[in-house]
């Protein structure tokens, strides 16, 4: 023992700090061992955010909690941290030990690269994590308020068509004028809280789709006579030209015709007086393409980019209709890009805009 | 025929479930005065004794309601040899996919979302269901 640390000493001489010559040896293994302790820090970490452990090592599980892909999610990310560090500590010992001589100054110096690194990456990642909670947190508060206000909303809608249909007192001619702005405004209610809900599942992730063979071509024109109203009272004529012999599609119906709904409601009310909106529909290219052309205002130059945002409702839209929550395409862009299909479109102020999607044929 | 109808109409009772007392009047009223004579329910455990007791022939009920849930009454009342032929209607606010799915398993005849049905509507499906 003594023999083999004398012959090691006559070697290598140390330079600067003497170390008792029997652990030279075991510094190596000293490097290792703060290595395994920097891993050990970094998972007890771990259990300093999380309380669950095993919960929080399900990344996947954690990441359909924010509803983020793997690549955004925080735990994901610290992952990556974590191996990082353990590699570029690694490479601080490699480097170290070429060039200095010192083994404990290496040993040093790796330890205090690692600590420096896994406090960024803690802090990164606890601020990320913050950010992820954050905004599971407003879509779920969205979701339960919108929940709360459906009942009484719904319960509205009933009082008003039970005053209305006349079964509890005869209804003079001028209440009954009344009765019809609450019964729309309440419904318009009902529209937004319903339309807030479905941001909310599109935001969690949970927007389920139902899919199921289609007529896509029927579907168009059931939407076309539930407009009509609207239509009419707008003034506007509503044509619709599909290409023959269209294919079916595996698509969710609810959720295609609440696209299609908002785009045709859209065109509807922007339509300038006399208006009229095209509806095209044919296969290209192994997609179904469907368009809605309008003669409407258009949009603005400057805000066609945030269109598709959530909220957003372009000035001149404003201006013209007071309805609107500015959803509407935020919710059909989802779906769309959802079903693996692409939306978008063309616009010029005062000349009208054309809405485009196309959907897969599977 | 119709005097016929209507006068079997006033012999039969619905269950009402529901914990919502604006709707328990409104939808209340208008069976009543359709001539179905109504029973009310303002939370699960109620409900389910009332069915148990007055074995009525049709249930409208509730999902989200106190003390026991809907979920909970459909499936007591359809493991209850006695009243499980009784045809149940779901009417809620739920409209989850998993939600309605869980409630037809569990043996109701229709599920209605109230935001999606005007009063109208709900008694066409009441009167259809109950005929039958």
């Amino acid at each position: 023992m003594v023999g083999a640390s004398r012959f090691e000493l006559e070697l290598n001489p140390p330079k600067g700090l003497v170390l008792p010559l029997h652990y030279a040896p075991f510094i190596p293994i000293l490097v290792e061992l703060t290595l395994l302790v920097n891993f050990l820090v970094w998972y007890t970490n771990i259990i300093m955010i999380g309380k669950k452990i095993l919960e929080q090592l399900n990344i996947i599980k954690q990441c359909r909690k924010y509803s983020l892909s793997v690549w955004q999610c925080p735990q994901f990310l610290f992952l990556i941290m974590g191996i990082i560090i353990i590699v570029s500590s690694l490479l601080t010992y490699a480097i170290g030990n070429r060039y200095i001589e010192d083994p404990l100054l290496v040993a040093l110096i790796v330890i205090a690269v690692s600590i420096v690194l896994l406090i960024i990456a803690a802090t990164i990642t606890r601020s990320f994590e913050t950010l992820a909670e954050t905004n599971r947190m407003k879509s779920e508060f969205v979701s339960i308020v919108s929940h709360q206000l459906r009942s009484p909303l719904s319960n509205l809608k009933w009082v008003i068509e039970l005053l209305m249909s006349g079964k509890v007192c005869p209804v003079a001619e001028k209440q009954t004028e009344y009765f019809r702005m609450l019964k729309e405004n309440s419904k318009r209610m009902d529209e937004l809280v319903s339309d807030l809900l479905t941001v909310s599942r599109i935001e969690q992730g949970r927007l389920p789709l139902q899919k199921e063979k289609t007529s896509f071509k029927d579907l168009v024109e059931k939407i076309i006579k539930e407009t009509e109203i609207l239509a009419k009272a707008s003034n506007v004529e509503v044509e619709f030209n599909p290409a023959d012999n269209l294919p079916d599609i595996i698509f969710d119906p609810s959720q295609l015709k609440l696209s299609v709904a908002n785009l045709l409601e859209n065109a509807i009310r922007y339509a300038k007086a006399k208006g009229n909106v095209k509806i095209g529909l044919k296969k290209k290219n192994s997609k179904l393409y469907f368009e809605i052309k309008d003669s409407g205002v258009g949009i603005p130059e400057k805000d066609q980019k945030y269109i598709f945002q959530r909220f957003f409702r372009s000035e001149n839209a404003k201006k013209r209709q007071t309805e609107g929550s500015g959803l509407g395409l935020y919710i059909a862009k989802s779906i769309i890009e959802k079903s693996g299909g692409k939306i978008g479109f063309n616009s010029k102020e005062n000349k009208g805009s054309t809405f485009w999607f196309t959907l897969p044929i599977k | 025929m119709v005097h016929l109808a209507n006068k079997i109409n006033i012999m039969k009772t619905i269950l009402f479930v529901e914990d919502e007392f604006t709707l328990q009047k409104t939808l209340g009223e208008v069976l009543t005065k359709e001539g179905y004579q109504v029973i009310s329910a303002l939370d699960g455990e109620i409900g389910l004794r009332m069915a148990k007791e007055k074995k009525p022939d049709l249930i409208l009920l509730d999902l989200i309601l106190p003390k026991m849930n809907g979920f909970e009454v459909l499936k007591k009342i359809k493991e209850d040899e006695a009243i499980k032929d009784i045809p149940i209607i779901v009417l809620t606010n739920l409209e989850g996919m998993e939600d309605i799915q869980k409630a037809l398993e569990l043996g109701a005849a229709t599920y209605l979302v109230k935001a999606n049905y005007s009063l109208e509507e709900v008694l066409e499906k009441i009167k259809k269901t109950i005929n039958e």
